[in-house]
């Protein structure tokens, strides 16, 4: 066991709460993220670059960290089960709590569908030290050859003699003993927790009102805030009234803050309160003049006509790979096709809040709901210019997150408001400021095109993407020369055989702020990419799905994806006329996911949508109903932003402000959902959470041209009148 | 100011507040029941939906005027310890993803059941129609309010 170098007692015993003999094993993120250590800390007793993952204590009782932020995708249960596999206590022996940023770990963070594919060996490795250092404990206390010993529920068990021994008993022994080198992870056959359909041990909590959010966060003394922010995106502050403001009853004071998000930092005006209430009105009664710096003469419709205008452009190359240029011009058939997107919003159900205490020594406490205590550490150190030592953060439990939560503007803005008010305060946003401020998912627009030979086959294929870039609008120093990675991705990873393939971006430049938003881009360029290929098919005369999979010679799991989406689609039986149905697939960053879309026109000209079958490759699964259950939530947020409303700016501000206007599904709407999951094994372990977003708009439409003949080129639609 | 006298699941409650004060914050911040959640602030997605006297309503957009005198219930009165059908069945079909429209997507199932015990997919689709899921779990939502309508039928209890 390696000692680290920095070792601060005193720091950690504060942080962990400890009193008592423990056992606590941790890894070292000192070394590079891909080789981490495993250590034994219960005395060493870390410094801020150790991470006590299991807390054993003489009393019996384990405590899990996760560093993984709840925000619906079931990291509550999946991470701490990695662990509590491999250590050999069931779920309900264990106490689960987040870390706070205790320790400099990398990856603090949910994002990009990574929990548990980042996390899976990693984290058994490290319950698999303990409970192997557990079972060293009791065999030598019983002078027995560690190999007669098993671990199981908490308890080291000697065959033989049937003898048993709780780990809280063994706490003290361990805690002295070397940490293996190679422990040895459970034969995947053997796993209790892991591969199950578990209970997650959130959801009593969520039925009964007790879960904490960010927003339902207490501090004795605090004090509430509204924030009125300039609609138009890059207003200045002119000057404002806070005469008849202050009048409100309740209000106690009225401050000037800064949201910042990014490179972007916009003005803001607090109105502090004893109650929320009170400082709605208050916000109301205030008078504000903003100076547009001519960003009012932003308008959705000339900016779409502008990105129309660039699709004409060659821009820059994403890939290339045999000749394009000279296959598409001598291919006897020729397809070409503008497809547009829409600019969306998160709207996570709990708007963004955040509750700040700016202390006199410069330390700030903040409880919130966010994709990351890391995060939060990151952006506040730098923004407000205080060490990340000094930023406690308190992740509470996400009212969603989809993206949005990766950005901790509500947060620092909170803090400088507290510190100006020199009391805990707590900021809640309005639907409307949730709304109309962003950031928002950036619109991509797509230029396809394809060249067939004679026999229908492709000889050339070309997407090209023009759109506004997500980093561009946060940092200053984006190279427009190469192609933006986020913004074509997944473009060229298809597994489609094209033996001509030429990638193209076109960046299109945009003042307004911009974020990944669940899936990232490819829940735009899935919809152009397999509404073309399903356009190449039709022009080929052949059926879509047999077209793919001609595309697909070699195996790959996209084509087991297809293969049965197939078998559970009944793709071959044939549907009464005025039905169809659709197929999409799509393989991003986050994983793997294809789905067929059933719809039926209706007597009145509507479209209904009626099933989808989904099936995501996952290579190794840990929670198969919770896979479901995020499954069928992609499929609903994949459907709100294929027919519902997208933000569009006029004069420089988004026209929707509420659900009355940027509506969501409603449960009338909700189509049946039957989700497949392939999990074969082999060394890629994909993503949860996304994947199931992207196929769900191309399947859509490319059911609705099945059905009507109408081919869908523009997002969102509205599905009563196609 | 005024002074108000709530009743909110069967405990009195003495509150200051402006009377335009909507339930939603009275229940959350005065009266410190932090179940109800806020969503919107009109009425379009029934995160803040309580009861008065049994009937499902949006406490955002409720004075507190209105509240007087009538019988208030949130999630946390809904049982003592998560016992109720719909918060049973609400567990077994693993409903809640994030879990902030739950307290709202429950209090609305509730009212549907004392009303119409056996609910058809249709009564379900208008009962629901006013509760947003931005995690989209409506399938499940259905399939608990048909599971809570069979473990209600299997108990003896008579009501809701
Ligand atoms: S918060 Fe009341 S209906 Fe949305
Ligand atoms: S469970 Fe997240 S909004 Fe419904």
């Amino acid at each position: 066991m390696k000692q680290p170098s920095s070792i601060d007692r005193r720091r950690f015993l504060k942080i962990t709460g400890l009193t008592g003999a423990s056992f606590i094993v941790g890894i070292s993120f000192s070394q590079a993220e891909g080789a981490p250590e495993i250590l034994n800390l219960s005395h060493v007793a870390g410094s801020f670059e150790l991470t006590p993952y299991i807390i054993i204590e003489s009393t019996g009782q384990i405590t899990i960290m996760n560093p993984k932020p709840e925000m619906g995708q079931g990291t509550w249960q999946s991470i701490p089960a990695l662990i509590a596999e491999e250590l050999c206590v069931s779920p309900d022996q264990v106490t689960i709590k987040p870390t706070s940023g205790e320790a400099q770990i990398p990856g603090q963070s949910a994002g990009g569908s990574s929990s548990v594919r980042g996390s899976y060996d990693r984290l058994r490795k490290v319950g698999a030290s303990a409970r192997e250092m557990l079972i060293k404990a009791a065999s030598d206390q019983w002078q027995v050859p560690a190999e007669e010993c098993y671990a199981e529920e908490a308890k080291v068990y000697h065959k033989p003699s049937g003898k048993n021994i709780g780990y809280g008993e063994l706490v003290e022994a361990a805690s002295k003993l070397e940490v293996p080198k190679e422990p040895k992870l459970k034969d995947p056959s053997t796993f209790r927790i892991l591969g199950k359909s578990m209970p997650r041990p959130d959801v009593p909590l969520k039925v009964n009102g007790q879960a904490v959010f960010g927003i339902d966060a207490e501090v004795p003394g605090m004090v509430y805030a509204s924030v009125e922010r300039c609609r138009v995106f890059g207003g200045k502050l002119l000057s404002y009234d806070d005469s008849e403001a202050m009048k409100v009853k309740g209000v106690q004071r009225v401050v000037k803050a800064e949201r910042v998000l990014g490179k972007n930092r916009y003005e803001s005006i607090a109105i502090v309160a004893d109650n929320y209430w009170a400082a709605l009105q208050g916000r109301k009664a205030l008078k504000v003049q903003w100076d547009y710096q001519g960003n009012d003469q932003f308008n959705t419709a000339a900016y779409e006509q502008q990105l129309r205008e660039l699709a004409k452009s060659d821009g820059v190359v994403a890939h290339n790979s045999g000749d394009f240029d000279g296959a598409f011009a001598t291919a006897p058939v020729k397809l070409e096709a503008l497809y547009e997107t829409p600019v969306v919003a998160h709207a996570t159900m709990e708007p963004m809040n955040c509750t700040a205490h700016w202390k006199e020594d410069n330390k700030v406490e903040v409880w919130v709901s966010c994709q990351g205590a890391g995060i939060i550490k990151r952006e506040l150190s730098t923004v407000l210019g205080i060490p990340q030592d000094n930023i406690i953060p308190h992740i509470l439990f996400n009212g969603g997150g989809f993206g949005r939560r990766l950005s901790a503007d509500y947060a620092t803005e909170a803090a400088m408001i507290s510190k100006a008010t020199g009391k805990p305060v707590k900021v809640i946003w309005t639907r409307e400021d949730d709304i109309q401020l962003g950031p928002f998912r950036p619109m991509t627009f797509s230029a396809m095109k394809a060249g067939l030979n004679a026999d229908g086959k492709t000889i050339a294929f070309q997407h090209k993407v023009i759109s506004p870039s997500i980093s561009a609008t946060n940092n200053d120093k984006y190279d427009k020369t190469k192609a933006d990675r986020s913004m074509t991705e997944g473009i060229s990873d298809q597994q489609y055989e094209f033996p001509n393939m030429k990638n193209l971006y076109v960046f299109a430049d945009i003042h307004i702020p911009m974020a990944p938003w669940r899936s990232v881009t490819s829940s735009t360029l899935a919809f152009a990419h397999e509404c073309f290929i399903d356009e190449m098919a039709a022009k080929a005369g052949k059926d879509p799905l047999d077209y793919r999979l001609g595309l697909m010679t070699k195996d790959s799991d996209a084509k087991n994806v297809l293969l049965k989406l197939k078998e559970v689609s009944n793709w071959n039986k044939p549907l009464p006329k005025g039905r169809g149905r659709g197929v999409a697939q799509y393989e991003f960053f986050a994983g793997l996911c294809g789905q067929v879309v059933e719809v039926t026109k209706q007597t009145n000209g509507a479209i209904k949508v009626d099933n989808v079958f989904a099936v995501i490759d996952l290579g190794t699964v840990v929670n198969p109903d919770n896979v479901k259950a995020q499954v069928e939530g992609g499929i609903v947020m994949g459907l709100v932003a294929a027919v519902k409303d997208g933000i569009i700016f006029e004069k420089g501000a988004s026209r929707q402000s509420n659900f009355n206007n940027n509506k969501m599904l409603r449960i009338n709407e909700m189509p049946k959902v039957e989700v497949h999951i392939l999990a074969n094994g082999g060394p890629v372990i994909r993503g949860v959470g996304e994947p199931g977003l992207p196929p769900l708009a191309p399947a859509l439409c490319n059911a609705i041209y099945a059905a009507t003949g109408k081919r869908i080129r523009r997002l969102p639609i509205d599905l009563n009148k196609i | 100011m005024a002074a108000f006298n709530l009743t909110i699941n069967n405990k009195s409650y003495a509150i200051e507040a402006d009377p335009q004060m909507p339930l939603l914050w009275v229940i959350r911040d005065l009266a410190g029941l932090k179940g109800t959640k806020f969503g919107c602030g009109i009425a379009q997605c029934g995160a803040c939906t309580i009861h008065l006297d049994g009937n499902p309503v949006r406490s955002c957009i409720l004075p507190v005027s209105a509240g007087t005198g009538r019988k208030i219930t949130t999630i946390e009165g809904i049982s003592v310890n998560s016992d109720h059908p719909v918060q049973q069945a609400w567990i077994e079909e693993q409903v809640p993803q994030c879990g902030y429209c739950q307290s709202g997507q429950i209090m609305s199932a509730v009212a549907l059941l004392k009303k119409t015990p056996k609910p058809t997919d249709a009564e379900i689709d208008t009962a629901m129609q006013g509760n947003i899921c931005r995690c989209g779990t409506y399938q499940r939502i259905r399939k608990a309010i048909h599971r809570a309508a069979e473990l209600h039928a299997g108990q003896s209890k008579k009501s809701f």
